[in-house]
């Protein structure tokens, strides 16, 4: 047996140039961003405040930047994709096949797992704690091992891209083509370790949120006073804890088919592949739920705050979101009509199907509600949440038009799939990711993004969007499928350098948005939020200061209504001043740092890339370390730190007189009666 | 069968079918099965997916007129607009609200259901003829295509008979793939140990894509293949040209052909080894070897 196992020189690509100079380019950066962190001295302040921070706001700080970072990536992957399909008319392009697949395969599961999944935990762990007045998560740590097994994914998943290969199956490996007959190199290993041991993470937040949520509310808070985002924050994890064990077990049965000889989806041996099919979709169809609801959440924020209204219809939007996390799971069938299950499944499944659109549609016209009678500012936020609403209404529909059975059989695997998801994904998740990003990151940095940036941002996204996928809707319906490295058909070419044009237009857009954050970090002195509260917000966490404090609450907020701070403004602003006396403060308990998420990522990292490799003496050894991690955590003496009784009166009495400050501009604006 | 145009309950609709074909053509502006279906199957599923579209739209225009609407008169700027800043809830609202979206969902729900019975790909099609068989079997990287009552096969050409019904049998010797000719109708999925049956039709002489519509490796881009829809004499006359040239496909031919290969320009086999279809579906044959891609 090899020392290294399958590991050799010939794993790295030499003589390909392109994933060459893209991994030596990324190489570089890393090492030049390592090099000037650690040559500026900033290494322990890393060490000490972020990657061992168990606070939620850094580490949902800490997520929404991997997912930043991932979107690039992945978008690269887009840019790539739809250049090669502009050229490769009558023609081979410049990716080969083998290139090409590993390139859509990476742009899907990097999309998914490590750009949207981070962004939406990410304001999860932001916001839900504020939100709910209290001043962290359930399990802290657990939270951090969360993270950073999320950020150990995609590492491996970006490592592949210069030792070995990744996965050419798309990005759901759906066997026998993932089997090691029909793919024997490591793609399929890197796939599925990164999305085990990601998986891992997200499961551990689902429990953390799950907890946190039912267990951990300011007093007061009941259910029917929590934010929408809470709530939908609660589906979302509910899902998480539900779907995820199923996707573990599914990639585990295709591991235990790779690696031990198993048949469970192989052609021969009595394995079945349509069983893989309908497992891997019992999570998938849940997963697209676990994206949007946390972004249905964000969209509430926003549409209220600007609105300058409550929420309408409150309860019926919960309701809505229950409907929606329930009825998710009972439509996964829908993701292969094709198979000819037979005409009562099928029908089944595609009115299961449509039947989701209810609470959807429901949603959409409470938003509307929300807009009437208010008095709408169009910030950024609003902006993505207003694009959201009219681009979605159309992903909804051809939605409901892939849910009919029968016109599915044109359509599945189409480019119209394709443009219906991408209408779903990017107009619904990630423009709720920006519109959160937008909305809360004063709260997160103590000051507001470049406003005039981010619209620009805006329409160059929602333009860009609209470029590049209606042309996908057209050229479904034209016969065209996904995932074609070239072709010969001669009325798909326009369309196709219709669709690379918009690539180019969101390459303008991501540009934009990058700029505006450049530009606001370097402007921040004279864009600070000194109120706390920079949009008028309407619920807790604008009630603090931003950034909060490690502890967030120095008193735990008293909740009286669905809307507490929105009422403890209107409540100062009559009676002039702030009402509540200043308590006396106590000394705080917080979770100490803790290394143990970081550590078990690099023993993750270790075990997942030993496994991929097939070294096995240090697969060995990475599971030890991760015991040992564990063990060494178990055994820890002290947990908790205290933040002195002054430390809490200092910072509590700044937050108060920004507060009495937001109150004098707030009177300023809306004269009282 | 009942096509979906018999359907009774899609006749209201009929009045906005012009309006949405013309904005599908003006769209396309080519040969696509959404403006000129060439078989019943997929006539019925446009049908079908004009009708969705058509009642979607009566929906999905007002909301985003709505939309648009409200945010740009209720902006915090106008005066004009009413301003109701502690109005959160209207049980009539809300009733009208769930209602319009459940009796959407209700009425396509019945479409979906009955189309999904009508329109299922195993269903045959009514017509005075017999269907001629043919039996598909998706390899890497190439089709091929048996044709047991004629006893020829063909590779990466599919000939087939005008207005005679088509009963497809759909396997896979290797991974899977999904059948589709897009002008003809329905795709369905090609699966080792797995016999689909599909039924289609090509009213009229003419050549349609098909193509392959599941990532099935390198090679997958390759996978498709004209289908050549000949008047009955013309059909005739190929199958006994192709019986009369071209090699015999028996075990070691068909082993042979197992082997991943693509861009296979379309030539046909003059005999054909007696029950290879079922041999395959039932596993008698070994699937494909797979992929000698690089690593």
């Amino acid at each position: 047996m090899h020392l290294l196992g399958q590991l050799s020189w010939q794993a790295i690509p030499f003589d390909e140039p392109l994933p060459m100079i893209a991994g030596g380019v990324v190489l570089l950066c890393v090492v030049a961003v390592l090099l000037w962190v650690w040559l500026k001295g900033y290494v322990p302040y890393l060490w000490r405040e972020w990657i061992t921070s168990v606070d939620h706001k850094r580490i949902g700080v800490m997520y929404c930047a991997l997912a930043l970072v991932m979107l690039l990536r992945g978008f690269i992957d887009a840019i790539m994709m739809r250049t090669q399909q502009a050229m490769a008319f009558h023609a081979a392009g410049y990716l080969p096949a083998s290139h090409f697949d590993q390139i859509f395969s990476a742009h899907g599961t990097i999309m998914i797992f490590f750009m949207a999944m981070p962004f939406m935990i990410g304001l999860m762990n932001l916001v839900v704690p504020l939100q709910l007045g209290v001043r962290d998560v359930a399990f802290p740590t657990l939270n951090s091992v969360s993270f950073w097994l999320t950020a150990a994914g995609a590492l491996l998943v970006n490592l592949s891209l210069v030792i070995g290969s990744f996965s050419r199956t798309g990005w759901l490996p759906y066997p026998p083509l993932s089997e090691l007959t029909y793919s024997p190199d490591v793609g399929v290993d890197y796939y599925c370790w990164a999305i085990e041991i990601s998986g891992i993470g997200t499961l551990i937040t689902g429990i953390n949120f799950v907890t946190t949520i039912l267990k951990l509310r300011a007093p007061g808070m009941h259910y029917t006073r929590m934010p929408m985002f809470c709530w939908t924050a609660l589906a979302s994890n509910l899902l998480i804890v539900a779907a995820f064990p199923i996707l573990t077990v599914s990639l585990a049965l295709l591991l235990l088919d790779r690696y031990a000889g198993f048949h469970f989806f192989t052609n021969l041996g009595g394995g079945n592949a349509m069983m893989f099919m309908n497992l891997i979709w019992a999570w998938g169809h849940p997963e697209v739920y676990i994206l949007i609801l946390p972004a249905f959440g964000v969209y509430s924020e926003v549409v209220s705050t600007f609105s300058g209204k409550p929420l309408f219809g409150y309860r019926s939007m919960v309701i809505a979101t229950m409907a929606i996390c329930l009825i998710s799971f009972m439509v996964w069938l829908h993701h292969f009509f094709t198979m000819g299950a037979g005409a009562d499944v099928n029908a089944f499944f595609g009115i299961a199907s449509m039947i989701i659109a209810v609470p959807t549609g429901v949603k959409i016209f409470n938003w509307l509600f929300t807009m009437y009678g208010g008095r709408v500012r169009f910030s950024a936020a609003m902006l993505w949440s207003l694009g959201f609403m009219v681009s979605f209404v159309i992903g909804g529909m051809t939605g409901v038009m892939l849910a009919e059975p029968t016109a599915d059989f044109e359509l599945h695997n189409s480019l119209f799939l394709v443009a219906h998801f991408h209408n779903v994904i990017i107009t619904g998740v990630l423009f709720g990711a920006f519109a959160g990003y937008s909305y809360w990151f004063p709260k997160a940095f103590g000051f507001v993004l470049d406003e005039r940036l981010g619209k620009w941002a805006f329409w160059l996204w929602f333009i860009g969007f609209w470029v590049a996928w209606a042309p996908g809707y057209v050229l479904g319906l034209e016969g065209m499928t996904r995932r074609l490295q070239h072709y010969d058909v001669a009325a798909w070419r326009p369309w196709l350098l219709v669709a690379a044009v918009g690539v180019l237009i969101i390459l303008a857009a991501i540009i934009v948005q990058v700029a505006q954050l450049v530009v606001s970090i370097r402007t921040r002195a004279s864009r600070r939020d000194l109120t706390g509260d920079p949009w008028n917000g309407r619920n807790l966490e604008w009630s603090i200061a931003s950034p909060p404090p490690p502890f967030n609450y120095a008193v735990l907020p008293h909740v009286e209504n669905q809307e507490p701070y929105w009422d403890m403004k209107q409540r100062a602003l009559e009676a002039g001043h702030l009402q509540t006396p200043e308590p006396a403060y106590g000394p705080i308990e917080m979770p100490r740092n803790s290394a143990t998420g970081f550590v078990c990522a690099f023993f993750a990292v270790v075990t997942g890339f030993a496994l991929i490799w097939r070294i096995w003496w240090l697969v060995a050894l990475g599971l030890v370390g991760a015991y040992a991690t564990f063990v060494r955590f178990a055994w820890r003496d002290v947990e908790e730190q205290v933040i002195p009784a002054d430390e809490v009166a200092r910072l509590e009495r700044a937050n108060r007189a920004a507060r009495s400050q937001a109150l004098a501009v707030l009177a300023e604006r809306v004269p009282t009666p | 069968m009942a096509t979906a145009a018999e359907l009774n309950f899609t006749r209201p609709l009929h009045c906005l079918r012009p309006m949405l074909a013309l904005a599908a053509l003006a769209l396309s502006g080519c040969d696509s099965w959404i403006e000129r279906p060439a078989g019943p199957i997929s006539s019925a599923e446009r049908i079908i997916f004009l009708d969705t579209l058509a009642i979607m739209l009566l929906i999905v225009v007002p909301v985003i007129i709505a939309i648009i609407g409200f945010a740009w008169w209720f902006r915090a700027s106008n005066e004009r607009a009413r301003h109701l800043p502690h109005w959160s809830f209207s049980g009539r609202i809300e009733l009208v609200i769930w209602s319009i979206p459940a009796l959407v969902v209700l009425f396509l729900g019945g479409i979906a259901w009955i189309s999904a019975h009508d329109l299922d790909p195993g269903r045959s099609l009514a017509s005075k003829r017999a269907p001629l068989e043919i039996d598909v079997v998706a390899l890497d990287w190439k089709w091929l295509f048996i044709y047991p009552q004629q006893g020829v096969a063909s590779v990466n050409r599919l000939v087939v008979p005008a207005g005679v019904p088509l009963r497809f049998r759909l396997t896979s010797a290797t991974v899977w793939n999904a059948f589709w000719i897009p002008k003809l109708g329905s795709m369905l999925y090609c699966m080792y140990g797995m016999a689909g049956t599909l039924y289609l039709q090509a009213d009229r002489p003419g050549v349609y894509h098909g193509l392959s519509a599941m990532i099935s490796g390198d090679g997958f881009a390759t996978m498709h293949f004209d289908t050549q829809a000949l008047s009955d004499a013309q059909f005739q006359a190929w199958s006994v040209s192709a019986r009369a040239a071209g090699p015999a496909l028996d075990e070691p031919a068909y082993r042979a052909l197992l082997k991943p290969s693509s861009e296979v320009s379309p030539y046909s086999y003059r005999s054909v080894m007696p029950h290879l279809f079922d041999a395959i579906v039932l596993q008698r044959l070994p699937p494909g070897p797979g992929g000698a891609s690089k690593p």
